[in-house]
């Protein structure tokens, strides 16, 4: 048996890599999810489809086997073996920026079309157009939904005691058949994984906050948009 | 090492069986996600006092929390305080909780997009609470809610590989067994892999053509 101390140690030794896998597969995702979400609304076809693919790919199948076939089945193919930690970042990251790909796409989409029209008429070179007008107006509509979507990742992170990384839930488990301390175990990570999602969700208010645009958002949010038009 | 046809062939039927396990396991538990989340859905509307914050505090907890984490709970600390489940009764229980508490705010959402006036005239008309929630408020809910219960129904089904981890033998735990005894995984989890793209995405395209409809007919409503 452990004292409590000493599962709140071991458990917390776990804590470490779940949000370490968190934010690292988090910042892959985002960037995956900004490229291929771009990619989506290109006009050229030759661009446009190998994004369709990859979105279809790790939405249509299970994140478990994206893990497991990256885990088990890469390494027979390439010959080289991913780390579990590399190929749980590797792979959430992947998966979870399929998923935020649509987020990017649908959040461009909506700004309105006359803008569109004012950088071509402007004559804004693509990128300037896209980092100082396009994007301040998508990031507002995209923070609710990427707030949902980091939430999903944290809790996908558990996936990867199954692949022998020392998670939460890994640990939770190792005292399970150790010492068979159940309820406390899963009790204590049950706390710790709804309060980091906690954290995530009060952290997405405070961006939607920072980035607000239009009435009724703060005054620094309005003269950041007058600089950056 | 590479492809081998005759081992990929060899394998179809463990994990056809499997995928009949993992279907049978969404369908299930889908329908108990459906009834548990019109339950609390309509109970938070009804602002029943106690247990609505209650349902609302327990439905914050499952949504902020790992599926996997509460399998295990289920699986493993429940038989501390009542008769063991088997894995699948488990794995129903586990995905269909887990899902009630969002499929409780997709019939939320559908509660709040019926019209003000469709209450007011149920209320003019003295209809019977049974009569108006069948005859006015459902039906007026039911076409915007439909798509968003499929979606999480296809997210379910992909998730479900989780009670896998429970020992249930669905169709991924059909191609980890397949590959622990060969120590040839490549074909099993690529076979597993194509399996869950051939059932999700007809499906996808399913609900978008669904939700098309939806959105077509909401159009000519307002118009």
């Amino acid at each position: 048996m452990l004292s409590l101390e000493g599962l709140l140690q071991f458990v917390l030794s776990g804590l470490q890599v779940t949000v370490m896998i968190t934010v690292v597969s988090l910042c892959i995702a985002l960037m995956v999810g900004l490229l291929v979400g771009c990619a989506r609304l290109s006009r050229h076809l030759a661009v446009r489809w190998p994004a369709v693919v990859f979105v279809e790919v790790f939405r249509g199948t299970s994140e478990l086997v994206q893990l497991f076939w990256a885990f088990y089945a890469l390494p027979i193919l390439t010959g080289y073996q991913l780390s579990p930690i590399a190929a749980a970042c590797i792979v959430l990251g992947l998966n979870q920026g399929s998923y935020i790909s649509e987020i990017v796409r649908s959040a461009m989409l909506a700004v309105p079309r006359a803008q569109r029209e004012a950088v071509v008429a402007l004559n804004l070179p693509v990128l300037t157009a896209f980092r100082r007008i396009i994007l301040p107006q998508a990031i507002p509509r995209m923070l609710p939904p990427l707030g949902n979507q980091a939430i999903d990742l944290l809790k996908a992170t558990s996936i990867v005691s199954m692949v022998t990384v020392a998670d939460m839930t890994f640990r939770a488990q190792q005292i399970r058949t150790l010492t068979g301390q159940t309820l406390e175990s899963f009790g204590i990570i049950l706390a710790l994984y709804f309060a980091l999602s906690s954290i995530i969700g009060f952290g997405v208010k405070l961006c939607e906050r920072r980035f607000a645009i239009g009435p009724g958002s703060s005054e620094s949010g309005r003269s950041k948009v007058r600089v950056a038009a | 090492m590479t492809w081998d046809w005759s081992y990929a062939a060899s394998l179809l039927p463990d994990l056809l069986h499997g995928l009949v396990v993992t279907v049978q396991v969404t369908l299930l538990a889908s329908a108990l996600a459906i009834v548990l989340g019109i339950g609390m859905a309509v109970t938070w509307h009804l602002r029943v006092t106690v247990l609505s914050p209650l349902l609302l505090g327990f439905a914050r907890v499952v949504r902020g929390t790992p599926l996997l984490v509460q399998l295990y709970i289920i699986f493993f600390l429940l038989p501390d305080v009542m008769p063991a489940l088997s894995p699948t009764t488990s794995a129903v229980l586990g995905l269909g909780l887990n899902y009630s508490c969002y499929m409780a705010e997709a019939v939320r959402a559908g509660l709040a997009g019926v019209p003000v006036g469709q209450w007011e005239v149920a209320t003019a008309l003295n209809l019977p609470p049974r009569k108006m929630w069948t005859r006015i408020i459902l039906p007026e809910m039911i076409a915007p809610t439909l798509p968003v219960i499929g979606n999480y129904i296809n997210s379910m089904f992909k998730i479900s590989a989780l009670v896998s981890a429970i020992s249930v033998v669905d169709v991924f735990n059909a191609a980890t067994i397949a590959g622990n005894s060969t120590y040839r995984y490549l074909e099993p989890f690529t076979m597993v892999g194509l399996l869950y793209l051939t059932v999700s995405i007809p499906v996808t395209i399913l609900l978008r053509l669904a939700e098309n409809r939806v959105a077509q007919r909401q159009g000519s409503h307002a118009a």
